[in-house]
């Protein structure tokens, strides 16, 4: 049974792109981009893996990801997230809020489909 | 006649030797090889002079009628040089340090430069001393009647003359002669000294060869010298306890306080040391003078006739045996020391008659105005040479009042307990700091006063005070009669003068001195005098300990800082050759240390901090006003520092500022590197992603490959277009922008732009309104044009109206030209206007593309020309308004 996967992003070229590459890999994929709904989004459509962009328009990936920590459903939901900030701080503050996985733009589609995998295994 | 000739022939040969004396010292001291002048033998040779014709020819006569008392005389002067040697010594210099040429410059400088005090000083002098100066001209007078009685041609000539007054005439013009060829009464009077010696010289041989032919030849030697000398009255005579203390004292005071002892004292002291010498070799002097007095009057007595002068025995004695040379010696020695006498009273009372009291009426009268220098040495020689004719006028009519009958040593101390009315300021004004001028002037007028009406007045016999005024007192008031003031009777005339006179002096000196309040000038002089061995510069032995030198490294710390001081200190104690840090506190390593701290608090407090550790000396009023001085200066100092400090504090203020701005910028720059990476990063995304999977190219479809290659070539579009405008901004905010400035009308600028934007192809419409085709504008017009692109391009992206249209409205507004880019969209939202000029500030979603920086660019370009960039809120929809300054001139027509 394939597997779900929400991606979270507001750059549609890239929601494309990693919207290809995981159907290839035999995903079922659900794209969402916007910041407002996204927990309710997430808790609607109960995926098995969350792609979640830092930078969307309304709300920020973090307080986002911070919500979902704190609510049972998604308490362990495995996130990863994506970020076009490369800094040591953004990934500080990405494990602080409860991310799985943390991935910088740009990145190598083996790496993103190895990265599910290896969530969705645990 | 051949005797008086040969009399007067030698007297003139004597001057004339005496002028040849000075006139050769003073070359030799003008040559500088007058070192022996300097010797402390001639300083006490010319103290002498205290030994005048009273002395000479008195002094006998003074046993003669009053037993021994005549040594009251000499034991004064021997009891100040013995005893009061230190009070001398202060004396002497204060009188070197100050350059004090009189007893009057003495007193007047002392309280305040007073020149009512010093008039009064002088007046007092010039009155007491004339009494004396009488008695000089009477002794030679005498002794020339007496060697004219032994002439029988003689005594018919001297009755023809008027003696005295050819004496006082011949003095006047000697001592004008010696004493006012030197005009600076500062300089001292080398010639004058050096003939006072030889005086003083031939004096003591004269009386002493007296002496030596009356013990030895007349009464046979020592022992039937004594016998006879126990025989005679003079043996009997009763000590009168009251008028022997009374007496050494006046004559005490006297030394100290005559003008002439004064002068050859103090102002013609070459060298303090030589008082050492003095203190010794003067009493000695005045012993071997008093020697053989009680000798020559007891044989006076026996072989003279009754009623002949006792005064005169000096003189007659010899003559009265034949022997003519000894007579003409012991003339010659009391001519000396009536000389000496007069020279030095007239130099010593001409230079404060002309210094105090005419040389200030000159000045005042002539303003200072036409007269130069040279007149006014002029003036104040000719002031000298009339003083002393004054003052040797003055003796003679003194002479001539008093009918020149009493005995000299009467006289003479008359004159004493005069002069002895200064002693109380002079004294207090040395050792008291409390003294005043009004206590000094009060109790000078009042011990004068009483001087005068009890001693003085009376003197002149029956001619000035009548016999009723003598024994009822003035106008019936017994209290006041000269001779028992306050009915007080049956006290000796002289001490009964003296005694109320000082004691009411110094009664009325203390007391008002007490109550008055010195000028400020008058305290710093009286701490100049009292304190004069703290401040004059023969170096001060300190003496200390360890001790102390902990005591003072701690205050050194204090002022110099620790580090300094230590190295101070342990360099010293090396030199000393002492381990560690505390030298031993030898003078030398106190002035050192005096000049270490004087660096960084001023000399003054540098010593009175040293001497407050030593203990050595108590911090005078000077150097208080010294470091009152150093304290006004350190706080004018110390007020530039405070302004220092202040412009400090600014400095430090806007650093601060500066460094909040910075720490600001960094801020800003981490957040703008980090939007940058995000901008960058968010492109190059989608290029890795599409070109991984073009790479693959697994389960690709045709249609996809096309597409996804167009993405990836948008997105390196999008990618270069966002550098451009990062480099674009970075120049234009940091660097050097290169402008291309030419004139050009602004309506072309506008079709340019409008065209550059291909406005055609989007479905909006452009308006234009205003002068713009009138206005000329220098400016870069290219950069301009990218400015109205970008506009015109948000305007394009962002108006939302269902038929979007564009208004670009061109005014002129005071010197300005305006360019309004108005839109007919929902605008931007209130709080969103100020921040669309921000980097990356994006308003709607990002489909709209680019990076957020255009505005930003734009608003840096119209900054770089000149002009202004903003939002212009309440015009319906978006509205940008461009501000230019207006060109020079307007379009050609």
């Amino acid at each position: 049974m394939a597997k779900h996967v929400l991606i979270i992003e507001d750059e549609p070229n890239i929601i494309e792109a990693i919207s290809f590459i995981l159907s290839r890999d035999g995903w079922q994929v659900d794209t969402h981009s916007n910041g407002h709904d996204a927990v309710a989004v997430v808790r609607a459509r109960a995926p098995d893996l969350v792609i979640l962009d830092v930078m969307l328009p309304g709300r920020s990936g973090y307080d986002i990801l911070t919500d979902l920590r704190a609510q049972p459903e998604t308490q362990d939901l495995p996130i990863l997230m994506l970020t076009a900030r490369g800094q040591a701080r953004d990934r500080e503050l990405a494990e602080k809020a409860g991310a799985s996985r943390f991935m910088t733009k740009p990145f190598s589609n083996a790496d993103v489909i190895e990265a599910l995998n290896a969530l969705v295994a645990e | 006649m051949a005797t008086l000739n040969i009399l007067i022939a030698v007297c003139l040969a004597y001057v004339a030797l005496l002028f040849g004396v000075a006139f050769m010292a003073e070359r030799a001291a003008l040559k500088g090889r007058g070192n022996w002048l300097r010797s402390p033998w001639i300083y006490t040779l010319s103290l002498s002079i205290y030994c005048t014709a009273w002395t000479f020819y008195g002094a006998v006569g003074y046993a003669a009628r009053s037993g021994l008392e005549f040594v009251t005389i000499y034991l004064g002067p021997t009891l100040v040089m013995v005893g009061w040697w230190w009070a001398l010594r202060k004396m002497v210099r204060i009188g070197r340090t100050q350059r004090i040429t009189s007893v009057a410059d003495l007193i007047s400088s002392r309280y305040g430069k007073s020149g009512l005090l010093a008039v009064c000083v002088t007046v007092l002098a010039v009155i007491g001393i004339t009494p004396y100066i009488s008695l000089q001209l009477q002794s030679v007078t005498l002794s020339f009647s007496s060697f004219a009685i032994s002439d029988p041609d003689g005594v018919s000539l001297i009755a023809g003359y008027d003696t005295a007054l050819w004496v006082a005439v011949g003095l006047a013009l000697f001592t004008i002669l010696f004493g006012t060829r030197n005009l600076d009464a500062n300089e001292r009077h080398h010639g004058v000294v050096m003939a006072i010696a030889v005086e003083a010289v031939v004096k003591l041989f004269a009386l002493i060869a007296v002496g030596v032919f009356v013990v030895w030849g007349l009464a046979g030697g020592v022992g039937p010298m004594m016998e006879r000398i126990d025989a005679s009255e003079i043996g009997q005579w009763q000590m009168d306890g009251g008028r022997w203390v009374g007496l050494t004292f006046l004559s005490a005071a006297a030394f100290l306080t005559l003008p002439r002892m004064f002068q050859v004292l103090v102002v013609e002291n070459e060298d303090e040391r030589h008082l050492r010498t003095a203190a010794w070799a003067f009493p000695t002097y005045l012993m071997l003078m008093s020697l053989f007095v009680v000798p020559i009057a007891v044989i006076g007595l026996e072989v003279m006739p009754a009623g002949s002068n006792p005064d005169q025995f000096v003189l007659t004695v010899p003559l009265t045996q034949g022997q003519e040379g000894l007579a003409m010696l012991s003339f010659l020695g009391g001519f000396s020391s009536a000389t000496s006498m007069v020279i030095v009273a007239a130099i010593a009372l001409s230079t404060m008659v002309s210094n105090h009291i005419v040389m200030p009426i000159f000045l005042r009268l002539t303003q200072g105005g036409a007269s130069g220098p040279s007149d006014v040495r002029h003036v104040v020689i000719l002031a000298r040479r009339l003083s002393i004719g004054v003052v040797l006028a003055l003796g003679y009519l003194y002479y001539k009042v008093s009918g020149g009958g009493a005995a000299l040593a009467a006289i003479g101390l008359v004159s004493f307990a005069g002069l002895a009315q200064l002693l109380p300021a002079m004294m207090g004004g040395i050792f008291w700091r409390g003294a005043t001028r009004n206590g000094a002037f009060a109790g000078l007028v009042v011990g004068f006063a009483i001087w005068t009406w009890c001693l003085l007045l009376p003197g002149f016999g029956g001619g000035v005070l009548s016999q009723a005024v003598m024994e009822q007192g003035p106008w019936g008031l017994s209290w006041l009669r000269p001779h028992a003031l306050f009915g007080i009777e049956g006290i000796d005339p002289l001490l009964h003068a003296g005694m109320w006179s000082l004691l009411l002096n110094v009664t009325v000196f203390v007391l008002v001195s007490l109550v008055s309040f010195p000028s400020p000038l008058e305290r710093l002089q009286g701490a100049q005098f009292v304190n004069i061995f703290d401040h004059s510069d023969n170096p001060q032995s300190w003496s200390g300990g360890i001790a102390q030198s902990e005591d003072l490294m701690i205050m050194a710390q204090r002022i110099l800082g620790p580090e300094q001081v230590q190295s101070f200190f342990q360099a010293e104690a090396a030199r000393q050759g002492l381990a560690g840090y505390l030298p031993e506190p030898t003078p030398d390593f106190l002035a050192r240390l005096e000049r270490e701290l004087s660096g960084a608090v001023g000399g003054a407090t540098a010593h009175a901090m040293v001497a407050q550790i030593m203990g050595a000396a108590t911090v005078s009023v000077e150097d208080l006003l010294a470091v009152a001085d150093e304290t006004a200066q350190m706080m004018e100092y110390s007020s530039q520092l405070e302004a220092k400090s202040n412009e400090l504090t600014r400095t430090a203020r806007q650093l601060r500022a500066a460094n909040d701005k910075l720490t600001q910028l960094s801020v800003q720059k981490d957040a703008f590197l980090s939007q940058i990476s995000h901008e960058l990063r968010t492109p190059m995304t989608s290029i890795r992603a599409f070109s991984e999977i073009l790479r693959d190219a697994e389960g690709l479809e045709p249609k996809d490959l096309t597409r996804y290659a167009s993405i990836i070539h948008a997105e390196a579009i999008r990618l270069t277009r966002l550098l451009d405008d990062l480099l674009d901004l970075s120049v234009l905010e940091n660097g050097q922008v290169n402008l291309n400035i030419r004139d050009g009308l602004l309506s072309d600028v506008i079709s340019h732009a409008i065209a550059a934007s291909g406005t055609d192809m989007h479905a909006m419409r452009v308006r234009r309104s205003g002068p713009a085709a009138e206005i000329v504008l220098t400016t870069d017009h290219d950069r301009l044009a990218q400015v109205f692109i970008n506009l015109i391009a948000n305007a394009q992206k962002y108006c939302d109206a269902d038929r979007p249209e564009l208004t670009i409205d061109v005014s002129r507004r005071g010197g300005r030209v305006i360019v309004d880019f108005i839109d007919n969209g929902s605008g931007i939202p209130p709080q969103a206007q100020g921040m669309v000029f921000e980097k990356f500030y994006r308003v709607a979603d990002r489909q709209a593309g680019g990076a957020g920086l255009g505005l930003a660019i734009c608003r840096e370009i119209m900054g770089r020309l000149g002009g202004t960039l903003g939002y212009l809120p309440g015009q319906g929809g978006a509205a940008f308004r461009v501000s230019l300054p207006a060109a020079q001139r307007m379009a050609a027509r």
